[in-house]
């Protein structure tokens, strides 16, 4: 907004013969004389990003290394430092493992699952008429605009025992696709695996159209000739894929695959509604587990920030990555 | 094939390019019949919810589940609204949402306006770090930071406020909201703003005539990000709305209902439709500029 005065200073001064510049006037220049104007723009974001994001990440780290409850909470008690003990609890810790695990595990199959369906569609949406894909791409954005809240609860819904659609479907679906009487009343949401194939199909269902919106977009930007002569040369669609497509979108398929495994490791909400709450202990991953650390009785602060601190760790190495494959992209200028 | 060899070239042609027609009209139909599948597949778990929100409570436990309501029923939809769980009319819950969501929309949409100026106007010393720590901040897992905000907000009696949530709903949604918009800014040609300026209009008058009317529906299809993000928020809403269920915004709300209220579905989808509708019809409406907005915002990003 100062910009265009900056670069023309001429174009602010008052003429000859006006009065003297008043003190908001006075003030202006000296913002330009010391070029501050984009430090001054800034500053309020970098205050409230700082105070509610930076320096809770900051206290996460800090928190981490104490023993800190109820009393530190309350004041009663003084800051007790307890240096690596927390962390050293953790490794011996038999449900961090599970919980880790079932984090790594879920992520690695909602990640290529999401990001196979979401190309799929993606592609088809290319190939199908205007009317079509908008139609197509319409409904899609309306599963991506479900709050995840919503989308659980109607997950938990269809999969429920009683009246679910889903058991139903699956007791007339015929025995050699995996039907049958057995599926009455199966129940989704009391063990760990049925909990995770529903929040998987639950996930994929949520993130698939972005990634197909996406690749879409990257698709539009291919020119239409690269894609002809590849089919006048014999290609077919599997050939053309791999070796026109694939090869210019890549730098996309990298950034959404990274965000991708960054969100699906941090699920959060949709594990909390399908497990119940924080009932199934068995059901945990990372970021629940975290958090029952610190929001069940009695609190533990300080071994939940440190369960945190290394969620937080794990997604920023993926960070890192997604950070210089975006800088790569040129998503700096 | 020796037959075709025999037949008249003209023929063979004539032949050749019905089939090639008949094959594109083929691919055409499976296409769009995937096309239709697709769509089918992805609106069903929404269709099942207002389904079943308005189906009678011996259709919903029938054996055999109809995909319609034979007796549809708003017996569900009065069940929400009169609050019979909490004691409170979901009218209540719905103004909590919209209070916070909007708030914290024009705060953050302020904030980011600012920040993207700078960025896509400016060369400044630290831009490039200021650029990548929004990248990073957005990537922080909040069920990490909630336990400090917690602390934090507990010393500051910002607990059970919604003047906590539009604080961190705003934080957490500026990030975005800059990196997205700044887009926006770099879009409006900047000799408009310079024609203005040797006018004689003044920095301010800039803002106000040029740019922002330019930048307008960029911080529309923005805002739209930040607005679904407050609206949908759960985590920091279940952390730090506890005690004072008045304060509930609606997707706490659901989730309450959907606690207490076990196996009654029919109601619970019917709080559940409630509190998605209005979020889906916002997107319906600004879904061609939001789309561009996420292209702009993700891919290239």
């Amino acid at each position: 907004m100062v910009r265009t005065v900056d670069r023309r200073p001429g174009s602010l001064r008052s003429p000859a013969g006006s009065p003297p510049p008043t003190l908001s006037q006075r003030g202006a220049r000296w913002i330009r004389r010391h070029r501050l104007a984009p430090y001054l723009l800034v500053l309020p974001s970098i205050a409230v990003i700082g105070a509610l994001v930076l320096w809770p990440a900051v206290q996460i780290g800090l928190f981490s290394f104490q023993d800190y409850g109820l009393p530190q909470l309350a004041g009663a008690a003084p800051t007790q430092w307890v240096g690596f003990g927390n962390y050293s609890q953790i490794l011996h810790d038999s449900e961090f493992w599970l919980s880790l695990r079932l984090s790594v595990i879920s992520a690695a199959i909602m990640v290529p699952l999401t990001l196979v369906t979401g190309t799929l569609v993606g592609l088809l949406l290319a190939r199908l008429g205007r009317k079509m894909a908008a139609f197509v791409s319409s409904v899609a954005v309306l599963a991506w605009a479900t709050p995840a809240v919503s989308a659980s609860v109607i997950f938990v819904w269809l999969a429920t025992p009683d009246g679910g659609v889903v058991d139903w479907f699956l007791t007339k679906l015929p025995s050699w696709l995996g039907g049958g009487a057995h599926w009455a009343g199966f129940n989704w949401t009391n063990a760990a695996l049925p909990a995770y194939t529903l929040i998987t199909v639950l996930v994929v269902w949520t993130s698939f159209p972005f990634i197909a919106v996406s690749v879409l977009a990257g698709l539009r930007t291919i020119p239409a000739e690269l894609h002809e002569s590849a089919r006048v040369d014999g290609a077919g669609g599997w050939r053309i894929f791999w070796r026109v497509s694939y090869p210019l979108l890549k730098p996309i398929f990298l950034v959404l695959l990274l965000l991708s495994i960054i969100w699906d490791f941090g699920v959060f909400t949709q594990v909390y509604i399908t497990i119940g709450e924080l009932g199934s202990r068995d059901e945990y991953n990372l970021g629940i587990y975290e958090y029952s650390k610190a929001f069940t009785q009695p609190p533990a602060y300080g071994m939940a920030s440190a369960l945190a601190f290394v969620l937080t760790i794990i997604l920023l190495i993926i960070t890192v990555g997604y950070v210089r494959a975006s800088v790569r992209q040129g998503a700096l200028h | 094939m020796t037959t075709t060899q025999l037949t008249a070239p003209a023929v063979r042609r004539a032949a050749a390019r019905r089939r090639r027609l008949w094959t594109r009209r083929a691919r055409r139909a499976g296409l769009n019949l995937l096309g239709l599948l697709v769509a089918l597949v992805t609106l069903f778990p929404i269709f099942w919810m207002v389904s079943t929100a308005f189906k009678p409570s011996t259709e919903i436990y029938s054996l055999t589940p109809h995909p319609l309501p034979t007796h549809p029923t708003l017996a569900n939809f009065r069940t929400v609204i009169d609050g019979s769980v909490i004691g409170l009319p979901y009218w209540n819950f719905l103004r909590n949402s919209l209070f916070v969501t909007l708030t914290a929309v024009v705060a953050s949409s302020l904030l980011a306006l600012l920040a993207a100026i700078a960025v896509a106007r400016f060369r400044f010393r630290f831009r490039t770090t200021y650029l990548i720590m929004l990248l990073i901040v957005q990537m922080l897992p909040q069920q990490a930071l909630v336990i400090a905000l917690y602390i934090d907000f507990r010393s500051l009696s910002l607990l059970d406020s919604l003047v906590g949530l539009i604080l961190v709903y705003t934080a957490f949604a500026v990030p975005v909201t800059i990196w997205m918009l700044r887009n926006f800014v770099a879009a409006v040609p900047r000799e408009m703003e310079e024609a203005a300026a040797i006018d004689g209009a003044g920095p301010v008058r800039v803002f106000w005539r040029i740019l922002l009317p330019l930048v307008a529906p960029g911080l529309v299809a923005t805002s739209v990000f930040a607005f679904v993000f407050a609206y949908n928020e759960f985590i920091f809403a279940l952390t730090f709305l506890n005690v004072d269920t008045a304060k509930f915004t609606l997707p706490l709300y659901v989730q309450y209902f959907y606690g207490r209220n076990g196996a009654n579905w029919g109601a619970i989808m019917a709080a559940s439709t409630l509190f998605t509708i209005p979020v889906m019809a916002f997107f319906f409406l600004v879904q061609r500029r939001l789309r561009a907005g996420l292209v702009a915002g993700a891919v290239k990003a």
